[in-house]
């Protein structure tokens, strides 16, 4: 038992190279030849465990496809449950959920426009300007934006960023309507993509400035001494040691955010007063594009069966979407970000040691 | 001051920093209290509104260190001292919402919250007379439903999470394929918008138990695959912190495998585990989205969480608001005092991670 004990460990602790790998397979037959059924049964729920999240995954997409598939491929202008309610005005499917796919991302993107250069300002002063030892403090102070649920961000994005906003958006249309975005009559009651933006701002801040302050913080601080060194300012120092070092983790923090930006349902269904169009106004009362989840929340309780399959086939969009942007939000942080070259020497270090 | 270094007469003069002209050092202070009080005093004359006086005197310092440090100092200083005061200054505005937030809920909730809130489910009833429907409050059934969804999230996400976690760290190796997909998979999963899960439960369970199949189960399951992710994120981390040496000191004493992780990783890792499990608990139960979309919701009172609707203090909070009763004023009420009592649950499980972070820390000696 000892002895098999050591192998084990043996084989935990060195990293087979590429060519060790059959050496590999050796020892794990090895191993599972010798385990206790304990170790055996303890090994399998583990192992177990690990699939099932692969299955539920998996589960998540067969289940929303194939829950969608009906109202996908129906006729909507002849279907009798798709003809009426909330799916009347529409051809098909794709005519419903484009212009819901626009709205999505039109707010994420302007949420993202308005949030980025605050939660990088947020996350700069934490990791370089203020004092160390506040660092902690203050970053668990935003972290606390995090765990303020969604619905209570809504709320307040009713009685207070409505009518906050309204004095900006009346200017913004008098003396820059000629702009689009700005243009048509301004809101009377302040439910505005321009108001959803930002509370979903707020929201998606705490996302982006840790992952952003993270990578600060791991700039190599002889590059910053160096440029010190040089007699560079603070701002300086940041501008050519920090930011190039930090650019594609800042990149994939924004990607992050807008992950979180596309699925937020509860801040967008409160606000925005909505219709399913392709607009890009985001001051007016009636030109408001509509997101995918806030459409979902809002219809799905008077929605009849089929017209709740139209509203799971766009939740399927929104979960493809999503999943693209998390991948490669993902792979840029893993890829190139601050620690894969670190990653990679460790495991180049690793295979020259078991080889 | 100028010194010439070198002798080539094609150097230029370099300039000292040491001897250069400074601002004075409370230069900073000054000017913010100068611009306060220059821009109230404007905003005086037009009529006073906290807000823009704000954004004014943050514009006016910005502008005035520019100003005054390009004239005595020199542009790279005045950059510095702007991008320093632009960098404060997105601090201080991430602060408003988050305190703008609380007291909100805390001003417009407390009136609300009270014994008969929350032991009692909201009332209607109707006037003949007057023809008028008026509702007592109450959120009884959104505070059990509450507790009995996440309760069933967490039953089902903590074992999947902490056994996924222990095989990643514990058993795979890592050159193992399925730790590679586990883990990107675990990744993904955290982006999952929660109304796609919310829309996923649903599907499976009008699939395989029929329509109408709304009910505290389902809406469990899908926070659990919210909440999955987020404990085998923390789990993971908790193990990896577990030192080699203890392991490899109870292989040598001849202790299998399972045993050793059962007695000796868990156990050093338990506290950590527990808090990461605490603060995914207080993520979820704040969770509106999916519950909605698969428990639906209801006014009356349903301990039952496998049968019928069941409603959340996050629903509530949402449904006052957007599917209002009859009498709409007593909705919003419920909606803003479950709010308030959400905020207050979230903050609980909050500090109960940080107790339960330190209380049981392992004791170095």
């Amino acid at each position: 038992m000892s002895d098999s004990k050591i192998v084990d460990t043996a084989a935990r602790s060195s990293t087979a190279s590429a060519k060790s790998a059959p050496l590999e397979g050796r020892r794990a037959r090895r191993r599972a030849s010798t385990l206790s059924t304990g170790d055996r049964v303890f090994l399998g729920f583990t192992t177990g465990s690990a699939l099932l999240i692969m299955l539920i995954l998996a589960g998540v997409a067969i289940f929303l496809i194939v829950k969608a598939l009906p109202a996908i491929v129906a006729d909507w202008p002849t279907d009798p449950e798709l003809h009426a309610g909330p799916t009347l005005a529409f051809g098909n499917f794709w005519a419903y959920v484009a212009p819901l796919l626009w709205g999505t991302l039109w707010v994420s993107a302007i949420a993202i426009v308005i949030a980025t250069p605050v939660a990088i300002g947020i996350a700069l002063f934490i990791s370089h300007y203020s004092p160390r030892r506040l660092a902690g403090i203050l970053g668990s102070l935003v972290d606390l934006l995090a765990a303020v649920p969604s619905v209570v961000f809504g709320l307040w994005g009713i009685i207070v960023i409505r009518p906050f906003l309204r004095p900006l958006g009346d200017f913004l249309n008098h003396y820059l309507g000629w702009i689009p975005i700005f243009a048509g009559q301004p809101s009377s009651t302040g439910s505005t993509i321009l108001a959803g933006s930002v509370v979903l701002a707020v929201m998606i801040l705490p996302i982006i400035t840790s992952i952003s302050r993270e990578v600060f913080l791991q700039t190599p601080r002889l590059n910053e001494e160096a440029a010190l060194a040089l007699g560079a300012t603070q701002w300086e120092m940041i501008r050519v040691a920090v930011f190039p070092y930090a650019r594609s983790g800042m990149v994939s923090a924004i990607l992050l955010g807008l992950g979180r930006a596309l699925g937020e349902t509860m801040a967008i269904a409160l606000i925005i007063s909505p219709s399913i169009v392709f607009s890009v106004r985001i001051l007016t009362e009636g030109g408001n594009s509509q997101t995918i989840a806030a459409n979902i929340a809002l219809n799905f309780p008077i929605a009849t069966s089929l017209q709740r399959d139209a509203l799971i086939g766009t939740g399927l969009l929104l979960f493809v979407v999503s999943f693209g942007v998390n991948i490669l939000a993902r792979y840029i942080l893993g890829a190139t970000g601050p620690g894969a070259a670190s990653r990679r020497a460790r495991r180049e270090k690793k295979a020259a040691l078991s080889a | 001051m100028t010194t010439s270094v070198g002798n080539g007469p094609s150097r230029a003069p370099v300039t000292s920093t040491f001897t250069d002209a400074h601002l004075p050092r409370l230069i900073e202070v000054w000017l913010l209290l100068a611009s306060a009080v220059m821009s109230g005093a404007a905003l005086l004359l037009v009529g006073f509104n906290p807000a823009v006086w704000a954004v004014a005197t943050a514009a006016l310092y910005v502008i005035a260190i520019g100003v005054s440090s390009r004239l005595v100092e020199n542009a790279r200083k005045a950059n510095d001292r702007v991008a320093r005061a632009l960098v404060t200054i997105t601090f201080l505005l991430a602060i408003v919402p988050l305190v703008s937030a609380l007291w909100t809920v805390l001003v417009k909730g407390i009136g609300q919250l009270s014994w008969s809130f929350i032991s009692q489910t909201g009332q209607a009833r109707f006037n003949p007379t007057t023809l008028e429907v008026t509702r007592t409050p109450g959120a009884l059934q959104a505070v059990v439903g509450t507790f009995e969804i996440t309760g069933i999230a967490t039953l089902i996400s903590v074992p999947i999470g902490l056994l996924a976690a222990i095989y990643l760290v514990e058993y795979a190796l890592t050159t193992s394929h399925l730790r590679r997909v586990v883990t990107f998979l675990v990744d993904v999963m955290t982006g999952i918008p929660s109304i796609v899960a919310g829309l996923f439960a649903f599907s499976l369970f009008t699939l395989v138990v029929g329509p109408k199949a709304f009910s505290g189960l389902s809406a469990a399951i899908a926070l659990s695959v919210l909440m999955i992710p987020i404990v085998v994120r923390s789990s993971e981390e908790m193990l990896r912190l577990v030192p080699t040496d203890l392991r490899e000191a109870s292989y040598a004493l001849g202790v299998t495998k399972s045993v050793t992780i059962i007695k000796i990783v868990l156990r050093t890792a338990i506290p950590g585990i527990v808090t990461g499990i605490v603060l995914a608990v207080a993520r979820v139960v704040g969770e509106t989205a999916p519950v909605f979309i698969a428990a639906s919701f209801t006014d009356n009172f349903n301990a039952d969480p496998f049968n019928g609707p069941q409603q959340t203090l996050a629903v509530l909070a949402y449904t006052g608001y957007k599917f209002p009763g009859k009498d709409i004023a007593a909705s919003n009420q419920e909606a803003w005092g479950s709010a308030l009592l959400l905020v207050i649950i979230v903050i609980l499980f909050n500090i109960i991670a940080r107790v339960v972070a330190r209380i049981f820390a392992p004791k170095s000696r």
